[in-house]
């Protein structure tokens, strides 16, 4: 009995983790990112998902969120962001500071 | 090629500035030389592993394999300080007293050396992979290798110059003291690293934020700019921490502090005279 109310206790967890996660994607392709700009809910927890085309590496870094980390050639990576306030957080390409520029909008 | 120049000297700069702290910290240790080269050789030679196995590393533990390698990375260094902070609290007075007397290395030093050594080797590890991707990326773009190769060199030097800076500005305090400031440069060092290494875990989604901004003093002191950058490697300056950080860097500065006066103490008070 006690295993099986854990065992609900965890899945419930579990099941409430994923209706708080909202799940975004970016694209990376000619070191730029599509969509350039990416509305995403404010106060919820976002899992962000950068896919690179491109077959030389980048990496995802935004001073405003506090994030950075590498997508090789032709790999994606996850980042978990937030939950925000309202705002408006710029992003870029490390690598192609010239061209790959984007901005997360929470509302 | 200046945009080459500037990452590669952002890169380097937080790897310098933590191996001058180590260098100065390991004065009059017989072997400094030799321990911390090693560990620049080590950390080389892992980064260009690393950059190879960059997409391996990225897809494994479901797309957090870098947050956890970093993460690790970062820990495992944090031990390393936090064990020479406290061997040298117990024992900086003597080595500095031998110093004085002698003037010359002090022998036996080589435990807390190879603990830094590894400090080191991280340090540019962790730095030196992301410089290799970068690089190999503009490569493969057609970039020319001339102008890859001069912005590199030119930001490995930029940021090597504030490096010895750094540790010539420490060499001008006064042997007295000098241990002393260090140990604290290692302890702030250490839980600055904390503060990082809670930072991977949360993007990562393997800790909670605990607020995922308490303060927003990048209007002030942004980590962008030089100084940001500069004290983010020396005291864990965030601009923007979640609380989960600020959680890491207290307790990490706690137990090191807590460590130095309980097994610092018991050899630095003086010892009862022989009859």
């Amino acid at each position: 009995m006690k295993w099986f109310s854990a065992t609900c206790l965890a899945l419930a967890c579990h099941v409430s983790l994923a209706a708080d996660t909202h799940e975004a994607t970016i694209v990376i392709e000619d070191h730029r990112f599509a969509p350039a700009e990416l509305v995403v809910p404010a106060d919820r927890k976002v899992k962000l998902t950068v896919v690179n085309k491109d077959n030389t590496p980048e990496e995802f870094e935004s001073y405003e969120l506090n994030r950075e980390k590498i997508v090789v050639g032709n790999g994606q990576i996850v980042v978990f962001i937030g939950p925000l306030k309202p705002g408006r957080y710029p992003f870029f390409g490390e690598f192609h500071m010239e061209t790959a520029k984007g901005v997360l909008i929470a509302e | 090629m200046l945009a080459t120049a500037i990452l590669v000297f952002r890169e380097v700069l937080e790897a310098a500035l933590i191996i001058s702290i180590v260098c100065a910290a390991t004065r009059g240790l017989w072997g400094r030389g030799f321990w911390v080269s090693l560990g620049v050789g080590l950390g080389v030679a892992g980064a260009i592993l690393l950059a190879f196995g960059a997409d391996r590393v990225a897809s494994s533990m479901e797309g957090v394999g870098q947050e956890l390698l970093n993460a690790g990375v970062l820990i495992a260094a944090v031990l390393m300080l936090a064990w020479h902070a406290i061997w040298m609290a117990r024992h900086g007075r003597e080595l500095a007293h031998q110093m004085k007397s002698v003037g010359a290395a002090v022998v036996g030093g080589s435990k807390p050396l190879r603990a830094l050594m590894f400090v080191v080797a991280l340090a540019v590890l962790r730095e030196g992979s992301e410089v290799v991707l970068f690089l190999f990326g503009l490569g493969a773009g057609g970039s020319s290798s001339e102008a890859m190769l001069l912005g590199g060199v030119l930001g490995l030097l930029a940021g090597s110059a504030i490096g010895v800076g750094l540790y010539l500005g420490m060499l001008g305090i006064p042997i007295r003291h000098f241990f002393t400031v260090t140990n604290w440069m290692v302890l702030l060092l250490a839980a600055g690293l904390a503060s990082q290494a809670a930072h991977f875990l949360i993007q990562a989604d393997w800790l909670p934020a605990l607020g995922t901004r308490v303060w927003d003093s990048s209007w002030i002191l942004s980590n962008e700019s030089l100084p940001g950058q500069t004290l983010k490697t020396l005291l864990g300056y965030d601009a923007r921490p979640s609380g989960m950080q600020l959680l890491f860097y207290a307790s990490t500065a706690i137990l090191i502090l807590i460590g130095m006066k309980t097994w610092g103490r018991s050899h630095a008070s003086p010892a009862p005279a022989p009859h």
